[in-house]
């Protein structure tokens, strides 16, 4: 179109029209694509619970379940274990896991509806690696002499009690996760389904 | 145009094709005094080819399959471990592509380092530095998205890590993450489409990206080490005086660096194709267990210096975790590249007539890129993090100042004409 000629206002609008039009059907196409790419119908339907025989798990010891592709601890916690928990609140971020996430059955100080059973998570809420136990006390755990006992995250060397919570000015911002769970027995647990 | 030959002619009057040659090749001029520094570029160009055909043929052998075979390996590792072991020659082609993806940021931080040194990035050069900013994203991309494939425990592990990183972003992260991975976890769907990532998305842009940068590379000319621009000085055919063809000349010349680099870069494929645990890690060689973490993970040599600036940020701000900013420096220390044409306010391109400020800027930052790419492979002490923020704010300090001590450091006269022995 040459600069004389006049601008054919019916004609730009059907320009306009018809590029909307086209643009909107671009849109429309890539819904699909964009929602192939969340979770599958199969991946949600995962999450079934996982059961756990502690039946064979000696006082002291820890055993790892897989929940949901993530590793389950269950630790069960001598009388000593569990007496060190009330010493260390004060260096704790969150002793009483105000910000931290498990069911209201486990927001105690030994964040389990049985003292002597920890059940969690081990993915670290800093960037997700799996914390290593360091049970030892003092020098011989590597982390200092007045270690009590708990978890280090490999990663960022965030450091966590025998209940899982994080001490202060650690990577880590919160406690680590504890799943809901509920006992079939004295000796079996249900890991990721609870009574509520 | 008489002595064309009838096909060539034929295919002239239908394609660009003898005119394709002149303008890129035979009648490209470059500048006739590139030193040693100017081989990085064809050889960034010769290790993609490398990447590409060792890829087509690893894909024909490699399965994306994290389920678990009937030993209880996962199959992706399994197939990784057939290649090595029984298919023939495989060993060869899965070492060539481990090995090159480390010569290949090898020559690309030597690359981006000779821009550095001779102000490569600086008007008419602008567009050439900001796609080759996008390439080295892309090529970003292309290594951490491969690293899964082997499903080993770093592979794992360090997906799992840098994927977390994006959970970080207020608002949307964690759906971000969850989309990214396809998956509450990392599992079979991220390795189904890291692998198609890797395998057809990211090598088109790359190819798309290094085909813009040599087009505009060609627009506007290559830079040399005197930052002069060959193209003011003509002779009575409108060649630069100053200019070589590119072809024969820097062909030829660009053969002998092909020689030297493949020397090296076979030495240490046939010799040392771990280099020490800096090319594949050991803990690779564990197959990917998603209930135990290793007890030390770092990523591989080439993401160190920004992984540390990563790790150097651990103050939180504005009611936003320290790991959000964490991310955002990381991301920045990138980014802030591309700015550089604008940051350099300097009366002259290269090093050879910058002053005495300009030669100590840059020799600080080069000690503190290696400082901080060395302690990006160590775990975390408080006084390594200490050293990592001291370098981290060096980094962005020859960044972010240069826009001020370019213009008062004291330049000499750039020469009319390429000095050249």
């Amino acid at each position: 179109m040459s600069k004389d000629q006049a601008l054919d206002d019916n004609r730009r609008q059907l320009l306009i029209a018809t590029s909307v039009v086209g643009g909107a059907g671009v849109v429309a196409a890539a819904a699909p694509f964009v929602a192939s790419l969340t979770p599958s119908e199969r991946a949600k339907a995962a999450g079934a619970p996982a059961e756990a025989d502690i039946s064979k798990l000696a006082p002291g010891e820890m055993m790892t379940v897989e929940w949901r592709g993530q590793p389950v601890w269950i630790l069960r916690r001598t009388e000593a274990m569990l007496a060190t928990l009330e010493e260390v609140e004060p260096q704790l971020a969150d002793p009483t896991s105000e910000k931290s996430v498990q069911p209201p059955y486990a927001k105690n100080r030994h964040r389990s509806i049985k003292p002597e059973y920890l059940v969690v998570i081990g993915i670290c809420t800093h960037l997700g690696c799996s914390p290593t136990a360091k049970f030892a006390k003092g020098e011989a755990s590597g982390i200092g002499k007045d270690w009590l006992g708990g978890y280090l995250c490999p990663c960022h060397g965030s450091l966590f009690d025998l209940a899982a919570r994080v001490f202060k000015s650690q990577p880590a911002p919160t406690n680590l996760t504890v799943p809901p769970h509920q006992y079939l027995t004295d000796t079996k647990i249900l890991i990721g389904e609870d009574k509520a | 145009m008489t002595t064309k030959s009838g096909l060539l002619q034929w295919i002239d009057e239908r394609f660009p094709l003898t005119s394709t040659i002149r303008e890129h090749l035979t009648e490209y001029y470059a500048p006739k005094n590139f030193n040693f520094w100017y081989y990085f570029g064809s050889l960034a160009l010769l290790v993609l080819v490398i990447q590409i055909v060792t890829g087509i043929f690893l894909v024909m052998h490699y399965k994306p399959d994290a389920s678990l075979n009937a030993s209880g390996i996962p199959v992706a590792f399994a197939s990784v471990e057939y290649i090595m072991r029984e298919v023939p020659g495989g060993w060869f082609i899965r070492y060539m592509h481990s090995t090159g993806a480390s010569a290949f940021f090898i020559v690309v931080y030597l690359h981006m380092f000779r821009g550095l040194l001779y102000g490569s990035y600086r008007k008419p050069r602008e567009l050439v530095w900001i796609f080759g900013v996008l390439i080295f994203l892309a090529l970003m991309a292309e290594a951490f998205m491969g690293y899964l494939l082997p499903w080993g425990q770093m592979s794992y592990w360090g997906a799992q890590v840098i994927i977390n990183l994006f959970s970080a972003i207020p608002v949307i992260g964690p759906d971000l993450s969850t989309v990214i991975r396809g998956d509450f976890v990392i599992s079979d769907a991220t390795l189904n489409r890291f692998f198609s990532l890797h395998v057809i998305a990211v090598p088109l842009v790359l190819l798309l990206l290094v085909a813009a940068h040599i087009i505009a590379l060609h627009e506007v000319g290559s830079n040399n080490p005197d930052g002069i621009e060959i193209k003011k000085k003509k002779d009575a055919n409108g060649r630069p005086l100053d200019g070589i063809p590119f072809h024969p000349y820097y062909t030829v010349k660009d053969i002998v660096g092909v020689a030297g680099f493949l020397i090296v870069f076979f030495a240490v494929l046939f010799f040392v194709p771990e280099a020490g645990g800096y090319f594949l890690e050991y803990n690779n060689f564990i197959p990917a267990n998603p209930m135990v973490t290793p007890p030390h993970i770092a990523p591989v040599w080439y993401f160190t210096p920004f992984y540390s600036i990563l790790r150097a940020v651990t103050y939180p701000l504005f009611g936003i975790d320290a790991k959000f900013w964490g991310v955002v420096a990381m991301g920045a220390a990138v980014i802030i590249i591309a700015f550089l044409p604008w940051l350099d306010r300097a009366p002259v391109k290269s090093i050879r007539y910058k002053g005495p400020i300009y030669k100590t800027a840059l020799t600080i930052f080069v000690i503190s890129f290696l400082i901080l790419g060395y302690l990006g492979v160590l775990p975390p002490t408080p006084g390594r993090t200490l050293v990592s923020q001291i370098c981290a704010v060096l980094y962005f300090a020859f960044f972010l100042l240069m826009p001020w001590y370019s213009k008062i450091d004291p330049c000499k006269p750039e020469p009319e004409r390429v000095t050249w022995k």
